[in-house]
């Protein structure tokens, strides 16, 4: 389905974006991105949905190579794609129908085919009461539903989700998850960019793990981490500060200056 | 259909940058309104002052029929840059002087006025070399006449050299006035436009991603830069209505410069009006619209 083949993406300016990225994601697949911020996760997603073009390397979709998508074709290439944001990314002056009613209605569906699947797919994601409610009158995991639900509507073979869960609470995040689950199970590919080891841990699906731009672990059922760290080895990341760091902070911070009366 | 709702949706959404889109829009619609008829008026009498420059021919007094048919000959068929000729013949200019110089001329007695032709040239700018056809300068400076019946060719030089000078600055200033102006409410229209694009620009970019094309994205904004547009120009001619009733009716029957036959007649004022307001409108808001869906 996903073929990155030595893909490298320059920032100008910056550090690499993604370097020398190869790897492979069969159709029907639930991958997960994972790797502090800064990694790359989120330029591979951008460059999944063609909003950036990588510096070099081949990038294939279904078979097709993105660098050869001409600027006209590229909303048709995105019909094919279901996108979910952490930030959600809904219309705000749009009813939740609208919302996800304008993604049937810009791929050119009819008023009649329109009416029949929204209320479908807002069933599907828990939203049937709220069609008519505002982005801003809904809570976050809601929204997130909303955007699952515009993602989904189109019944794409491809889903991205960029840090889905980022914004909500572990209950709430569970529940975004078990509905990109339940969307895997109809065939759908999904990869899912997040730093949540709990979820990642949980699920036991395949893992890819990012440093600075690069792969660095590919596992068909990973764990956020490679090893589970102890207690032990997370209070050493968390050792007291060196003799220099507080020598600094002691000039900078000085202990015998009497706190000001206010 | 779809368009047309998408738009009317968001200009209800968007009611206060789509308000000052379109009072700008009235702003300078109005300033236009108002400056096209003041051009037209100033470049109307500069026209006309113009239309006065013309050169004398007067005849010997002892010229015959035959001699002034001869040089009517000479004007209507050799002579460059002429325009229009008209006779006034000894008796018209007696009669004509007399009316405006009763007592003189009823001292004087007799007819002391040539036959004359007035020559108006076929541009202002010509009037010297008309004079030159006619009267050539020779060597020593004097002037000759190219027909033994002309006495004199006499224009009124200093005069002439005035009126042209003087509508040459009218029409100047008058054409970069309206150029600035209308630059000026392009870029009022456009930068208002694009303000108000700027704070869609999310909207936009969700379009993008779920796989609108970018016509699909373009026409509500400029079926919605349309609606602003009218809105705005039509707000404009009824403000300009009401101040031509008001104000420049009455006045137009004090002031005959007002009722100047050639402004512009007011129904293509307000075609020109909206036209230019609808299309600046949809103009710019489709223009600036290519900034966002570069995605």
């Amino acid at each position: 389905m996903i073929e990155f083949r030595d893909v490298t993406k320059a920032y100008p300016g910056t550090d690499v974006g993604l370097e020398g990225a190869t790897f492979n994601v069969r159709r029907g697949e639930f991958v997960f991105l994972v790797g502090s911020t800064g990694s790359g996760k989120s330029t591979i997603m951008r460059l999944l949905i063609k909003e950036r073009e990588p510096t070099s390397g081949e990038i294939r979709v279904a078979g097709r190579n993105l660098a050869d998508l001409k600027h006209k074709q590229v909303p048709y290439y995105r019909r094919n794609l279901g996108v979910v944001f952490q930030d959600f990314k809904l219309l705000p002056n749009r009813t939740v129908y609208d919302n996800v009613a304008y993604a049937l209605s810009a791929t050119g569906a009819s008023r009649k085919e329109i009416r029949a699947k929204v209320p479908d797919i807002l069933r599907l994601t828990g939203l049937a009461t709220k069609l008519h409610n505002y982005p801003d009158q809904l809570s976050g995991g809601e929204q997130q539903r909303v955007s699952v639900a515009r993602a989904f509507v189109n019944h794409p073979p491809l889903l991205l989700a960029d840090e889905p869960t980022g914004n909500l609470d572990p209950k709430t995040s569970i529940g975004i998850m078990q509905l990109l689950y339940r969307i895997n199970r109809t065939g759908t590919t999904v990869v899912v960019a997040t730093h949540d080891a709990q979820l990642v841990n949980r699920a036991r699906r395949r893992v890819i793990e990012l440093h600075a731009g690069r792969i660095v672990r590919d596992e068909a059922t990973g764990l956020y981490a490679p090893t589970e760290q102890s207690t032990k080895e997370f209070g050493a990341m968390i050792k007291p500060p060196t003799d220099e760091f507080q020598a600094i902070m002691d000039s900078t911070f000085p202990a015998d200056v009497p706190p000001r009366e206010s | 259909m779809f368009f047309v709702r998408e738009a009317w949706r968001s200009l209800q959404r968007n009611a206060v940058p789509s308000f000052a889109a379109m009072a700008s829009v009235v702003v300078t619609m109005l300033v236009l309104g108002v400056f096209i008829p003041i051009i037209q008026a100033t470049t109307g009498a500069a026209n006309e002052v113009r239309s006065k420059v013309l050169v004398d021919v007067y005849l010997k007094t002892n010229a015959k029929d035959a001699d002034v048919e001869r040089v009517r000959q000479v004007l209507a068929e050799d002579t460059p840059h002429v325009g229009n000729v008209t006779f006034v013949s000894k008796a018209d200019a007696y009669a004509e002087e007399k009316k405006r110089n009763p007592e003189a001329y009823e001292l004087l007695g007799s007819n002391p006025l040539p036959d004359t032709f007035r020559v108006t040239p076929d541009k202002p700018e010509n009037v010297q070399a008309l004079r030159d056809a006619l009267a050539p300068l020779t060597a020593s400076g004097a002037r000759t006449t190219t027909d033994p019946a002309i006495e004199e060719v006499r224009n009124r030089r200093e005069e002439t050299d005035k009126i042209l000078s003087a509508t040459r600055v009218v029409k100047l200033t008058v054409g970069v006035l309206a150029v600035l102006l209308v630059l000026a409410s392009v870029l009022l229209i456009a930068n208002t436009i694009r303000l108000s694009l700027f704070a869609r620009r999310r909207e936009v970019e969700v379009m993008k991603l779920v796989g609108a094309t970018d016509w699909f994205i373009r026409w509500p904004f400029i079926i919605e830069g349309i609606l602003v547009g009218a809105m705005g120009g039509i707000m404009a001619v009824l403000l300009l209505g009401v101040g031509k009733v008001a104000l420049l009716d009455p006045l137009a029957a004090d002031f005959a410069l007002l009722s100047s036959p050639e402004t512009i007649n007011f129904a293509l004022l307000i075609a020109v009006i909206l036209g230019a307001s609808v299309g600046v409108a949809a103009l710019g808001s489709g223009l600036s619209l290519r900034r966002f869906l570069r995605v």
